[in-house]
């Protein structure tokens, strides 16, 4: 809507705190949200956007402050009780049951779900009406990121909200995705329910959003109306600084360093994906980043590479030498090294402290051991020189990894593989979940890295970080790997296109008036 | 050697009497399971079920009064359990345990002075022309009661646990009990009531046992019932009517091996009585030989804490 000025206020918020024990998530924050209206909320990882969100879901109570809806006071004490009044939630992390099925899924949204048969029938006519077709009786666990979203989206539309709050929604979409779901979020805004659109993707909120709030630590610290600011301008009200955007030196590409060819490999999860013939080859200094969307075999191809799942031995070569039936450690002794994911249980043992961990990867490389017993002296001296060099901000090395927070952990993982001079690194999703400013230090560093003639998988579900620092890319889709093409000069669709289009999901948007000069013609 | 008096007749009435103990706590396993909680204490809450129902229907002379007080007496040993995992987060496994050790150890301190005395008896289907039929009559027309429940409570777990928004809640609140809890049902309470409700049933199946099957009060007479429960839970893969399927079978074994005992084949007696449980182990690894099959039916949220963090 172009005319929100006039619309009225559908959620005024006035003054709401919230303070956890050490941290205030919000701090007296106030706005309204127009009807009709998209209204971005921007901010970074701990701005406090999600508490905010849940306080207005009624899944937090604010410590003071007050919300009107509509002019009548409104206090959720539960979401039953926000989804009555008409807030509907998509979640950023799904909030979906993977073994029932579609229609079961909704009908657990929904406060009278209809009976089984009628549910199903209306979610086929509201998933299409809205251009998101749907199969009801289809098991969650096996559709698609793109489609499990629409899953969430249709139980919001069967509860008909005025107020639908989406938390980053597109972090797992393709791009030809999210022009679907984009042009969803706009018919909506035209039927006049209002939309609160979390994310920190500056071009999109750009694209979508009438209204932008910013956030950072806790405060709203501006609003504009994002059409009018360049995304540039946008991250600094966000972050609060100058970006400083990581460089690279042009160079020439070494011999091949790292080679995967016809890879093959079941994936251990029932859910997961498995890999099928992936092939590729990085060379020496060369940086080949890896798109695509979140569960397409990017744990797999980590694994593969790390030594964790077991292939063929020649599957797998390292300067020539097949490495693929080597375990891990004897990966790490020929500078093969990874940083998984998931940082608290993958990437780092939870509840042991800084040094123990920088102890578990680094042993072999480091030295860290002799004859089967510690040398404490030498790990803690490793840790030390991780938390220094890449910042990780911790009152100390014998803190646990699990108290730190998940930025500070992510560099600490990332550093302690990069310190060890690897001649190859497979990291996946090297900066998820940390701020601005880290996140462009870890690149630096990779790229770094590179340039010291190392051979580097960056996985990544954050295509501009991906167009940022790779020589390459290539994308993952459903197990397969597209042939990976240099990155300069690579356009949005082109990208898209390599991760798999819309993955198969119809776009049943059309402009009326080619349906009409379909018909007529 | 001597098979000639083998009836199958017998075979499947005493099969269907053997598997009920194991068909009702299993049953009540399985809701707890469904709901995402790992009760080890199957064993415990079982006899502890069989000597408070002991007890009631030897004083009061009810056997049915006798039951409801197994089901009550399972159901508030499994709070305990409840509570402890639920509130104050304790390990599942660990707390499954020892409820079993605990239930024993409680159990026999109970029943100490009932050793050797005989229940009441529990009255048998007696349908007049129905009962006295040949081989139909003995098999679906001539047991006591709690045969019948058991089989009617399959059912009913299994039309629930589909059919009504109560057993999606369940299944929900075992699949994923962050997102259950996000959209605003009660994790902790739901998982309480699936407790109580495998409590109740594992009670009931050692009343059975006590006032049925044996029918006696022996220490440890359960001996290993509830292990069995638990293996047949993952038999079935959390199925209800496989659940039957699997109690019967180890009930049919449970037969056979003793008529063959008493039938004097020359293979040692203890062989024989280890077979039901060897086959048990064999059953569970032929089933979960397939891991993702699995654990495709596996509540994904089994035996992991729930904690609400907002």
């Amino acid at each position: 809507m172009s005319d929100t000025g006039e619309a009225p206020v559908l959620l005024h918020l006035d003054g709401l705190t919230k303070a956890y024990p050490g941290v205030v998530a919000n701090d007296s924050v106030s706005f309204d949200i127009r009807e009709g209206e998209v209204h971005a909320l921007l901010g970074e990882n701990g701005a406090g956007k999600s508490t905010l969100v849940k306080m207005i879901y009624g899944l937090v109570k604010p410590d003071s402050g007050t919300m009107t809806l509509r002019g009548q006071r409104f206090e959720p004490s539960e979401p039953r009780a926000a989804r009555a009044d008409g807030i509907a939630m998509v979640f950023q992390h799904f909030s979906l049951f993977d073994a029932l099925n579609v229609a079961e899924n909704i009908a657990l949204g929904m406060e009278k779900p209809p009976k089984m048969g009628d549910l199903a029938a209306k979610i086929k006519e509201v998933s299409e009406e809205y251009g998101l077709p749907l199969d009801p009786h289809a098991t969650v666990g096996n559709l698609s990121a793109g489609e499990r979203q629409r899953v969430e989206i249709i139980r919001c539309l069967l509860q008909d909200p005025k107020l639908l709050i989406m938390d980053e929604p597109t972090s797992v979409l393709t791009p030809q995705e999210v022009e679907i779901l984009f042009e969803t979020l706009r018919q909506l805004s035209r039927e006049g329910t209002a939309i609160l659109y979390i994310s920190h993707k500056l071009e999109e909120i750009r694209s979508l959003c009438d209204e932008a709030t910013v956030l950072r630590l806790g405060k709203v610290v501006g609003s504009c109306t994002p059409r009018e600011k360049s995304a540039r301008e946008l991250a600094e009200m966000m972050v609060g600084e100058v970006l400083h955007v990581p460089e690279r030196a042009a160079k020439d590409a070494g011999e091949v360093v790292l080679s995967v060819s016809d890879l093959s490999v079941d994936s251990p999860n029932p859910f997961g994906t498995s890999l099928k013939n992936v092939s590729l080859e990085v060379r020496a200094g060369e940086i080949l980043g890896i798109g695509g969307v979140a569960g397409n075999g990017q744990d797999e191809l980590l694994a593969a590479i790390s030594g964790e799942a077991k292939t063929d031995q020649g599957a797998v070569t390292v300067h020539g030498k097949a490495v693929g039936n080597l375990s891990p450690n004897e990966r790490r002794k020929l500078a093969i090294l990874a940083a998984p994911e998931e940082r608290l249980g993958h990437a780092a043992a939870p509840d042991m402290s800084l040094i123990e961990n920088a102890l578990l990867t680094g042993a072999v490389r480091k030295d860290l051991t002799k004859s089967g017993f510690v040398n404490w002296g030498a790990s803690r001296e490793f840790a030390r020189e991780i938390i220094k060099k890449f910042d990780v901000r911790t009152p100390g090395s014998t803190n646990a990894a699990r108290s730190l927070s998940g930025g500070n952990l992510q560099k600490f993982v990332v550093g302690r593989e990069v310190l060890q001079d690897p001649d190859v690194l497979v990291v996946n999703q090297p900066t998820w979940g940390v701020d601005a400013s880290a996140a462009a230090s870890i690149r630096q560093s990779l790229l770094d890295l590179a340039e010291r003639g190392a051979a580097i998988i960056v996985i990544s579900q954050d295509l501009d970080e991906l167009m940022e620092i790779s020589d390459r890319f290539a994308a993952l889709n459903e197990g397969s790997l597209s042939d990976a093409r240099p990155a300069v000069g690579l356009t949005v669709d082109e990208i898209g296109l390599m991760m798999g289009g819309a993955h198969g999901m119809e776009v049943a948007h059309s402009h009326p008036d080619e349906h009409h000069e379909g018909a007529t013609s | 050697m001597d098979l000639s008096s083998f009836d199958p007749v017998v075979l499947i009435t005493t099969m269907m009497i053997a598997a009920t103990p194991i068909l009702l706590a299993a049953l009540g396993e399985l809701v707890a399971e469904k709901a995402g909680v790992l009760n080890l204490g199957v064993e415990g809450m079982m006899i502890f079920g069989a000597i408070c129902g002991f007890m009631i229907a030897v004083n009061t002379g009810s056997p049915f009064l006798g039951f409801v007080a197994a089901a009550v007496g399972g159901a508030v040993l499994s709070l305990l359990f409840g509570l402890l995992t639920q509130y104050l987060l304790s390990n599942q496994v660990a707390t499954g345990l020892a409820l079993t050790l605990f239930g024993l150890g409680l159990s026999a301190l109970l029943g100490q002075s009932y050793a050797g005395i005989k229940p009441p008896s529990t009255e048998k289907l007696d349908l007049p022309v129905l009962s006295d039929l040949p081989v139909v009559g003995p098999i679906l027309f001539s047991h006591d009661l709690m045969v019948y429940f058991a089989i009617a409570l399959v059912a009913g777990v299994w039309a629930v646990l589909k059919y009504t928004r109560a057993g999606l809640i369940l299944r929900a609140v075992g699949e994923n009990h962050d997102a259950a809890h996000a959209l605003g049902y009660k994790v902790v309470r739901i998982r309480l009531l699936a407790i109580m409700f495998g409590g109740a049933c594992a009670g009931l199946g050692g009343a059975y046992l006590s006032l049925v099957r044996v029918p006696q009060w022996t220490e440890g007479m359960t001996a290993g019932a509830g292990w069995i429960a638990l293996a047949i839970v993952v038999f079935a893969s959390w199925k209800p009517w496989r659940v039957l399927l699997g109690a019967w079978l180890f009930g049919g074994v449970t037969f056979l091996q003793l008529y063959l005992q008493a039938a004097g084949v020359s293979i040692p007696v203890e062989y024989l009585s280890m077979s039901p449980y060897v086959i048990t182990i064999v059953v569970l690894v032929i089933m979960s030989a397939d891991k993702n099959k699995a654990a495709m039916n596996a509540p994904a949220s089994l035996g992991k804490q729930f904690h609400a963090t907002h």
